[in-house]
């Protein structure tokens, strides 16, 4: 049977999202959000709590922030320095990945 | 169905203590954890770990699946024996994975094993959102995740994927199935590793009325045998001849949107980036393509080519260590 393609939205670095659309997308509560924020793991935009906005690509941070703290028993605080240090190995990565010849290895 | 060794699995012996399945538990998740692991099926590592612990590390359920027997191997062919687990409460469902709650998405990956065992329990799985509208419950479906693997191609010409999904579903008589469909996902030109695609409608159905879920699509590049992305640039290590290298050259490059004709400015040395503008992912503005210079040595193998390479050390007088002052 041929099935429709579906077009969705592609959520760029503009796109901003309020608190509440982080907390549905990500299956988290408010409250939670602001810790994450209070912890440095989320930088929002905006002062006013209430009118906070965030950027798209921290959708993967929560829910990666999330499933480290459920999965692995980690505090916020070390979830939030496991997000730093998976970064940082992400980067070197990149730039390991610029001086390895896979024909050589 | 095939049996699981839950102990083997979890790396235990079969009369490891409770402290003893626990440190293996955080042992192994560190270790397999999709978000900190490199290694190859950690995703399935750790719901095998995550299954293994949800039974162990429940004194009712360890004790029902040590009645097993301990005579069954991995991987061998196995049914239930029936009443098999007679006389334990937690026939019919009711698990709970470690550390709190996962959605519907999350138990419909534990394994036929487990389910024949334990059965399954959707109860945490509820809406995520919603509120009361004119009296009656109503509530928006549940937001949905998933990943599509793409090649780098596909981010410069843009492509349809059909994408797989599964969902738990309760029927009309109260039992949780699994039901999966496809969607044909058009997947837009210039888009990036990690960017998502939000599907509206697509998540899970709402209640009373309520709107559906989205469904959120991450994608993920394969990873290339030629091109490394870095956000919208892309590089390409081009192999050159010493002599196109030393006296400059136009030579032909692939692209990932087709090959194209490069100067090669005369003096290139090894590593040197030339950029190509507005090659990279397409976008506003797009990404640079930036070709890496690797001079490859042509092979001494011949009379004739160890002859230049004698006359080339005659003639050049040549010290590639100057800088080191020897």
């Amino acid at each position: 049977m041929a099935q429709d393609v579906l077009r969705g939205t592609l959520l760029d670095d503009r796109d901003e999202l309020s608190v509440d659309e982080v907390c549905r997308v990500c299956s988290v509560s408010t409250d939670w959000v602001i810790e994450l924020v209070d912890e440095g793991v989320l930088d929002p935009i905006g002062n006013e709590r209430s009118r906070w906005r965030f950027r798209a690509e921290c959708l993967g941070t929560v829910r990666a922030a999330r499933r480290l703290q459920r999965d692995l028993d980690v505090n916020l605080a070390g979830v939030a320095l496991a997000l730093d240090l998976l970064q940082e190995i992400h980067d070197l990565r990149l730039r390991l990945g610029r001086y390895e010849d896979p024909d050589r290895n | 169905m095939q049996y699981k060794d839950y102990y083997k699995i979890m790396g235990v012996e079969r009369d490891a203590t409770q402290d003893d399945i626990k440190r293996a538990y955080r042992k192994l998740a560190r270790k397999y954890h999709p978000d900190v692991s490199k290694e190859a099926d950690c995703e399935a590592k750790f719901k095998d770990v995550n299954e293994a612990y949800s039974v162990l590390r429940d004194a009712e359920k360890r004790a029902a699946y040590d009645q097993l027997g301990s005579d069954w191997k991995s991987g061998q062919d196995f049914r239930p024996p029936p009443d098999w687990d007679s006389g334990f409460e937690h026939r019919g469902g009711g698990f709970e994975r470690s550390g709190g709650g996962f959605g519907a998405g999350d138990a419909a990956d534990f394994s036929d094993f487990f389910e024949s065992l334990f059965g399954r329990d959707f109860s945490r799985a509820g809406p995520a959102r919603g509120g009361h509208a004119g009296g009656g419950f109503q509530a928006a479906g549940e937001d949905h995740h998933a990943r599509v693997t793409i090649d780098l191609e596909d981010a410069y010409r843009g492509a349809t994927r059909g994408i797989t999904l599964q969902a738990p579903e309760v029927d009309d008589a109260g039992r949780v199935t699994t039901r999966s469909r496809t969607l044909n996902v058009r997947i837009p030109k210039g888009v990036r590793q990690g960017q998502r695609i939000r599907l509206a409608g697509q998540g899970s159905p709402g209640f009373g009325g309520g709107p559906a879920g989205d469904l959120y699509l991450e994608i993920d590049f394969r990873p290339h045998s030629a091109y490394r992305v870095e956000g919208r640039d892309v590089y390409l290590d081009l192999p050159l001849a010493p002599w196109e290298a030393a006296l400059g050259a136009s030579v032909k490059v692939p692209t990932p949107a087709g090959p194209v004709d490069l100067k090669v400015p005369a003096g290139t040395q090894g590593g040197r980036k030339l950029r190509l503008k507005g090659r990279g992912i397409p976008g506003n503005p797009p990404g640079d393509l930036y070709v890496v210079a690797d001079i490859t040595l042509p092979p001494a193998d011949t009379d004739e080519a160890k002859a230049l390479y004698r006359q080339m050390e005659s003639e050049l007088s040549y010290n590639p260590r100057k800088k080191l002052g020897v």
